[in-house]
């Protein structure tokens, strides 16, 4: 049983990755009351461009960075459009999900099905070959630690700095932050551009890592997933972890039982839609019974305008 | 004494939005230790003029001098690091964060958390101001939460403290401790620019005052030697129209047009107030005042008269004898109850859509501006002209989108909707908050011919003058219960502010 639930778990935690790249940034982002739906966009974005990136220098770190470049550039149309035009941030993220859809399609067209090596994992003589934390922990790559220690990161900056929470008060009343003097569209763009890097580096994960290869369209709905999963963390960065690797786990859970019961594949597949639908209901349904743990930020998507 | 440059000195301030001047060439000074009143309706340019001193406008010209030398601010650093301290009127606080959290937020030096909790203490401590740096701003009172927005000005130890209409949130004790922080400020050496338009406050409070209207400076005068009526004269530009509304001969046998009977409600937001036991009854050509400190189950309360929250005890609620409280708006409307709740944007009205467009919220039936379904536009804008043309509206027309009227034009046509429709029982809430008091006047004199011709009218406001001179009777609600009932003409503003502190709620908890 246990070998068979090893590679199980390992699998969920690197299945998880993506998700929690993304979701962290998400999470920074909405945090400072911007709300961008373009996160599918922004990855397919950097799973194109840290592919592409790779293959063409031989360098993961170039493809990493090149991976979080493009997301950045993504996240700034959206900020140009959203921020300094006002233009509706719902709207506009959709428009930029559909934007990076076909422009990775177009600008990476050249790059399907060439091979390039994957991101090399962690291997360290004595933890790598422990028993079972060895291949649960300690045999990923470095994107995994990454993603966590940006958990961490993130939690330590919202929480404990003076930044951070300048950023979560301009989230919560715009309007009273610009009345004390903070620059609430300098920091919304700061945060938007963060979010945007996270989710590069989530669409490289999938192109340099989890299935090292570029084809349109790849990142398949993660993106989406990661949004719910801010939603499902209530805007708190560890309770975003756990929900990754919950979501990681059903997916890989997914593919481990197909054909099991007699039942079709596709019911499998649909696991983690089905999990974040309930997910979201029941969230939806506690924050309406008067919880205050699972609150939005209160001026999340709302614009705003500075008079002069 | 002329040795001395003013802490504050404004030269010909003048700032333009498109074609309205909010501010045309203010000049006025403040001296240190000066508690310097700046007096005005709304509308009269005073939150313009606050916000160029604190930076966060720029004035198209004039000039302004910090003790005696010439500055800019440009943003609200630049102004607290000269020592200017703001109280707002609507306070800049974060409701989900914590009292430390948010005086944090108001510091350009971003300290350590621990000093800063200290130093939040020591304030609060030797002006008199209790604070738990702790707790979540959203679950303080109001005076409690101008109380964080003060320390968060005195930890900057400023020179001159601007206070916008800062006791329109408090309970008269309340404001009593609010003067005396004020008064020993100002004893340190500390300015304050109070604004303000409650006129008695001033002359209790200020040793100068300047007066504005439509944007200009129309007097400087010495508060103590006016009276609040020459004063008021000198904001409004003419005469003033009293209305002391005389008591109703209501005969005591006539039965109740509203009575409210044992309403209860449980607290629904994370913030919310729970309605427990509330009863009152309003007769025929009866007004019912109903005070008490923002916050305090107003907002539940009004919901619950409008429709907007029901309950299955279908009589808690009746309006004629009639049970309602499970019916929603419009049922009551038919049964004749109608509502007009505080906010007049969002709420009430609809901004974004046309005046003639916004009688249909509540007219739609009464008025029969409607014909299976579809939408008589000529109805809705013959009536929509008729409010206009009663109530003084101004307005380029009927067709023009609410959001273009000014607040108290906005409040004058919802009000008329209300009224010209006839209701046997009116409820509403804040009926002249934000208004000018010529439209005030309007709106009283309008509700009391409402009363006269027989409907029962209940005011939720948190004015005090307003409900002592336009209603007959006159109760407290203060956590979500409604104190006895008092003969307005007999009750004296301390005993009602006792009772906004909740003073009466204990002792009937206890008995």
């Amino acid at each position: 049983m246990i070998d068979f639930l090893i590679p199980v778990m390992a699998a969920a935690i690197s299945a998880a990755t993506p998700l929690l790249l993304a979701a962290t940034g998400e999470l920074v982002v909405e945090r400072s009351g911007v709300l961008n739906l373009g996160i599918e966009g922004m990855m397919l974005m950097g799973a194109m461009a840290g592919f592409a990136a790779a293959l063409l220098t031989g360098s993961h770190l170039a493809g990493l960075l090149a991976a979080a470049l493009a997301g950045m550039l993504m996240a700034l149309v959206f900020a140009v459009l959203t921020l300094s035009l006002s233009a509706n941030q719902v709207a506009s993220g959709l428009a930029l999900t559909i934007f990076g859809i076909g422009l990775s399609a177009l600008v990476g067209a050249p790059y399907v099905g060439q091979p390039v090596p994957a991101l090399p994992k962690l291997d360290i003589a004595g933890l790598s070959d422990l028993p079972v934390a060895g291949p649960l922990l300690f045999r990923h790559d470095g994107l995994v630690y990454f993603s966590v220690a940006a958990v961490a990161a993130t939690w330590w900056f919202l929480n404990r700095t003076h930044a951070g929470l300048k950023l979560r008060a301009v989230g919560e009343s715009a309007q009273a932050a610009h009345a004390l003097g903070h620059p609430v569209i300098a920091i919304r763009y700061a945060a938007s551009l963060f979010g945007g890097a996270m989710a590069g580096l989530a669409g490289a994960f999938l192109s340099l890592s989890y299935t090292p290869m570029w084809m349109e369209g790849m990142t398949a709905g993660r993106g989406w997933i990661a949004l719910a999963l801010v939603v499902f963390s209530a805007w708190r960065p560890w309770r975003a972890l756990v929900g990754a690797y919950l979501f990681g786990g059903v997916g890989i859970v997914q593919l481990h039982a197909q054909g099991a019961w007699g039942l079709p594949s596709e019911m499998f597949s649909m696991l983690p839609y089905v999990a974040t639908v309930l997910v979201l209901t029941v969230i939806s349904a506690r924050s309406q019974a008067g919880g205050t743990g699972s609150r939005a930020p209160a001026d999340l998507g709302k614009p705003f305008r500075a008079s002069r | 004494m002329s040795a001395v440059p003013p802490r504050l000195a404004l030269a010909g301030i003048t700032k333009r939005f498109g074609a309205v001047v909010a501010n045309d060439d203010i000049s006025f000074s403040v001296a240190p230790g000066e508690i310097h009143a700046l007096v005005g309706e709304n509308g009269a340019g005073k939150s313009t003029l606050v916000k160029i001193i604190y930076g966060l406008l720029r004035p198209d010209a004039g000039v302004i001098r910090w003790n005696g030398e010439t500055v800019a601010p440009t943003d609200p650093h630049a102004a607290r690091r000269l020592g200017i301290g703001m109280v707002f009127q609507h306070f800049s606080l974060f409701d989900a964060f914590t009292v430390a959290e948010n005086i944090a937020l108001g510091l350009d030096a971003a300290g350590d958390r621990r000093a800063l909790a200290a130093r939040i203490a020591s304030v609060s401590a030797s002006y008199g101001l209790p604070l738990e740096p702790g707790r979540a701003v959203g679950t303080l009172s109001m005076g409690e939460r101008q109380r964080v927005e003060i320390v968060r000005c005195l930890l900057q130890n400023p020179r001159l403290l601007v206070m916008d209409e800062p006791t329109s949130v408090l309970t008269p004790q309340e404001a009593e401790v609010l003067f005396a922080t004020l008064r020993r400020l100002a004893a340190e050496g500390c300015s304050i620019l109070y604004i303000s338009h409650k006129l008695d406050e001033i002359r209790a409070l200020c040793q100068r005052a300047t007066i504005l209207r439509a944007g200009r400076v129309v007097a400087n005068c010495n508060p103590a030697v006016e009276t609040a009526r020459s004063m008021a004269e000198m904001m409004i530009g003419n005469e003033l129209r009293v209305t002391k509304r005389m008591p109703s001969d209501r005969a005591p046998e006539k039965p109740a047009r509203l009575s409210v009977n044992g309403l209860d409600r449980p607290a629904e937001r994370a913030f919310g107030v729970a309605l427990r036991d509330i009863r009152f009854s309003v007769g025929p050509g009866e007004i019912f005042g109903i005070a008490g400190v923002a916050g305090n189950g107003q907002g539940e309360l009004m919901e619950a008269l409008s429709g907007e929250w029901r309950t299955s005890a279908a009589a808690a609620i009746a309006v004629d004898g009639a049970p309602v409280a499970d019916r929603g708006p419009q049922a009551r409307r038919l049964a004749g109850l109608y509502t007009l709740p505080e906010e007049r944007n969002g709420h009430a009205a609809v901004p974004g859509m046309s005046l003639a467009a916004n009688t249909l919220l509540s007219a739609r039936h009464h008025m029969g501006l409607t014909r299976a379904g579809v939408i008589r536009r000529d109805a809705a804008r013959r009536f929509a002209q008729r409010i206009v043309s009663a109530f003084d509206v101004r307005t380029f027309g009927v067709d023009v989108p609410a959001s273009s009227l000014s607040g108290g034009n906005l409040q004058k046509f919802v009000v008329g909707r209300e009224l010209l429709q006839k209701p046997a029982v009116l409820v509403v809430a804040q009926p002249t908050w934000g208004v000018d008091a010529g439209a005030a006047a309007a709106i009283h004199i309008a509700l009391a011919d409402l009363a006269r011709e027989g409907a029962a009218i209940v005011v939720i406001s948190q004015d005090l003058d307003e409900l002592l001179s336009l209603t007959d009777r006159i109760a407290v609600i203060s956590g979500g219960r409604l104190s006895r009932t008092l003969q307005t003409a007999q009750v004296t503003v301390d005993e009602i502010g006792l009772l906004m502190g909740g003073a009466e709620g204990e002792t009937r908890d206890a008995a």
